[in-house]
């Protein structure tokens, strides 16, 4: 594996029962890339994050992170050895105040009071600090997509998954998770997986189309978008031919 | 509005008042007053020991009485044998918090969870107050000690003072270390709960899948939780079997089993204060209603606890904190 590459998975399947979720995915990833995965619903994009982030098993191949197997990794190690994820229903603690969310996150790798500064940093860049010390349980579903955000950003990951951020956000909502995404890129290795094609076109530079649990094709946006099969597996024609 | 740091000073303060008033008990009432304070601070650290686990880690163990039970027997055993009392309630300690352990950690490493869990802890003190009460036979000796079946160890001796063997702790005595126990143990975990550790389990309790993807081992945090909570309800066992002379299978009982999960639901789950608050109210109300004759005291008591538990829905000591909360700030902005 060349130094670069981040992360690595080899012929890597998860079956549920006789249903193949994910089918053989041998994807890499190069260090400070940001990646869209597309595809439509049950293709195994979501299987196959829940793999990278230990929350399902798989049930072959291998998945290497720095040149290391986590296959058989907790969801604990996996996030100690540097991978986030926001997961596409919001994953938060709803019973505790936002501070204290983000709090928990910026504890795992700082003393107490350099945690504090983080989350201050963070409640003000993601324009959560009037909602401070509300109970997040009590907030919109767009602000909890934020607050699961910046337990995330507070964790200071070497690599982030995001599946479906934007999913539930108003549009302006959607232009600043844009703008946060690319920013966040400069130092930290991403991978998204979204539908919003505008919103793809806007953030990445490679793209890379799940269909049927495996990889379809991997490549520019503008060159997924004139691909014939790649129409025919999300209009649907393919079936039909 | 008070702040944290002034939010402590005062629980500070309500905690020492709350001890001085106690401590200063005994010149006051009599000794069958003294007698039911006692079992009550005793029986509250079983309670204390639920509430902890429950309210803040969110295992919800149904098997607190094998701990309990436990710690009542290797007390009397321990003691019986070797005369070394103060061993004797270390051991009682001990003990239930290896067994804890134990069964925590096949458990817990195991991924079992939610009623999963409660479903083992059940079956663990059935099988234990089984075994127990099978014992009557005099083949079931441990050392010198005849576990009893059904009847017990009656004659279970009374502590003796570490420094001076020849003192034991008589009614008063025992209070006061009851009293000692239950503050000790009260501050402890309130401390604990307040430190990272404490609020690492709250973030378990709330989510815990998200707390593993922020790098936390739910696992090692609730084994370390459901050990202490062993250890507690141990040591409330030993307690118990020195109060009242006498250890019996009946601590492993169902019924003491299903009145512990009472005592926090009418306290309130998610105070370390509810469960103590539930376990005195309880207790309370079974010995008035029976030296009030009032007949069905078991159908009695259960429509007051319905009734409680319909009224405070999250508890009498969280309800009755929202009410003086909200009386506070009315105040606040009337001045």
């Amino acid at each position: 594996m060349s130094g670069d590459v981040i992360l690595e998975t080899r012929d890597l399947e998860r079956h549920f029962g006789g249903v193949r979720a994910v089918a053989g995915v041998n994807f890499r990833l190069r260090r400070g890339e940001l990646r869209c995965l597309i595809g439509p619903n049950g293709a195994g994009k979501s299987t196959f994050f829940k793999m990278l982030t230990a929350q399902l098993r798989p049930t072959g191949g291998q998945i290497l992170f720095n040149g290391r197997d986590v296959t058989r990794a907790e969801p604990h190690e996996i996030s100690r050895l540097g991978v986030g994820i926001k997961n596409q229903v919001p994953s938060v603690f709803d019973g505790l105040s936002v501070r204290e969310g983000l709090w928990l996150s910026a504890i795992v790798r700082h003393g107490p009071k350099p945690a504090e500064t983080l989350v201050d940093e963070l409640l003000q860049r993601l324009s959560l600090d009037a909602v401070a010390d509300q109970l997040v349980g009590t907030l919109a579903h767009g602000q909890r997509q934020w607050v699961e955000f910046g337990m995330v950003m507070a964790l200071q990951p070497s690599m982030i998954l995001l599946d479906e951020p934007t999913a539930g956000m108003s549009v302006e909502e959607v232009h600043r998770t844009a703008a946060l995404i690319r920013e966040i890129n400069k130092t930290t290795t991403m991978i998204v997986v979204e539908h919003d094609m505008q919103f793809i076109r806007d953030i990445a530079s490679v793209v890379t189309v799940f269909h049927q649990g495996q990889i379809l094709m991997e490549d520019t946006m503008a060159n997924v978008q004139q691909n014939q099969r790649v129409r025919d597996v999300y209009l649907g024609t393919a079936a039909d031919a | 509005m008070l702040n944290r740091r002034e939010n402590l000073r005062w629980w500070w303060a309500g905690v020492l008042l709350a001890t001085v008033a106690l401590l200063l008990l005994p010149q006051v009432v009599g000794l069958f007053t003294l007698l039911q304070v006692s079992v009550i601070c005793i029986l509250s650290l079983l309670g204390l020991s639920q509430g902890f686990m429950w309210g803040f880690i969110g295992i919800l163990s149904f098997g607190q009485t094998a701990f309990f039970g436990l710690g009542g027997y290797t007390y009397a055993i321990t003691a019986l044998n070797t005369h070394a009392t103060t061993t004797a309630l270390v051991a009682a300690i001990l003990l239930p918090a290896l067994f804890a352990a134990l069964v925590g950690y096949f458990m817990i490493f195991g991924r079992i969870s939610d009623v999963y869990l409660g479903v083992i802890t059940l079956v663990v003190t059935l099988i234990l107050e089984k075994v127990m009460r099978a014992t009557s036979g005099g083949q079931y000796v441990i050392g010198s000690v005849r576990l009893g079946g059904q009847n017990g160890i009656p004659t279970v001796p009374p502590l003796t003072v570490p420094w001076s063997a020849n003192a034991t702790l008589d009614l008063a005595g025992v209070f006061y270390l009851s009293v000692v126990c239950l503050v000790a143990i009260y501050v402890g975990l309130s401390l604990l709960l307040r430190s990272r550790f404490g609020r690492v389990m709250v973030g378990i309790r709330e989510n815990e899948q998200r707390s593993e993807l922020l790098g936390y081992d739910s696992r090692v945090y609730k084994l370390i939780v459901f050990v202490l909570a062993g250890a507690i309800a141990g040591l409330s066992g030993a307690l118990y079997g020195v109060w009242g002379n006498f250890v019996s299978p009946e601590m492993f009982s169902l019924g003491q089993s299903a009145q512990i999960l009472i005592w926090v639901i009418v306290g309130g789950r998610n105070t370390l204060l509810g469960p103590i608050v539930g376990c005195a109210l309880v207790q309370y109300l079974t010995a008035a209603l029976g030296t009030a004759a009032v007949g069905q005291v078991t159908v009695v008591l259960g429509a007051i606890l319905m009734l409680a538990v319909v009224l405070f829905r999250q508890g009498l000591v969280p309800t009755l904190a929202h009410w003086s909360g909200q009386l506070w700030r009315a105040a606040w902005s009337w001045r």
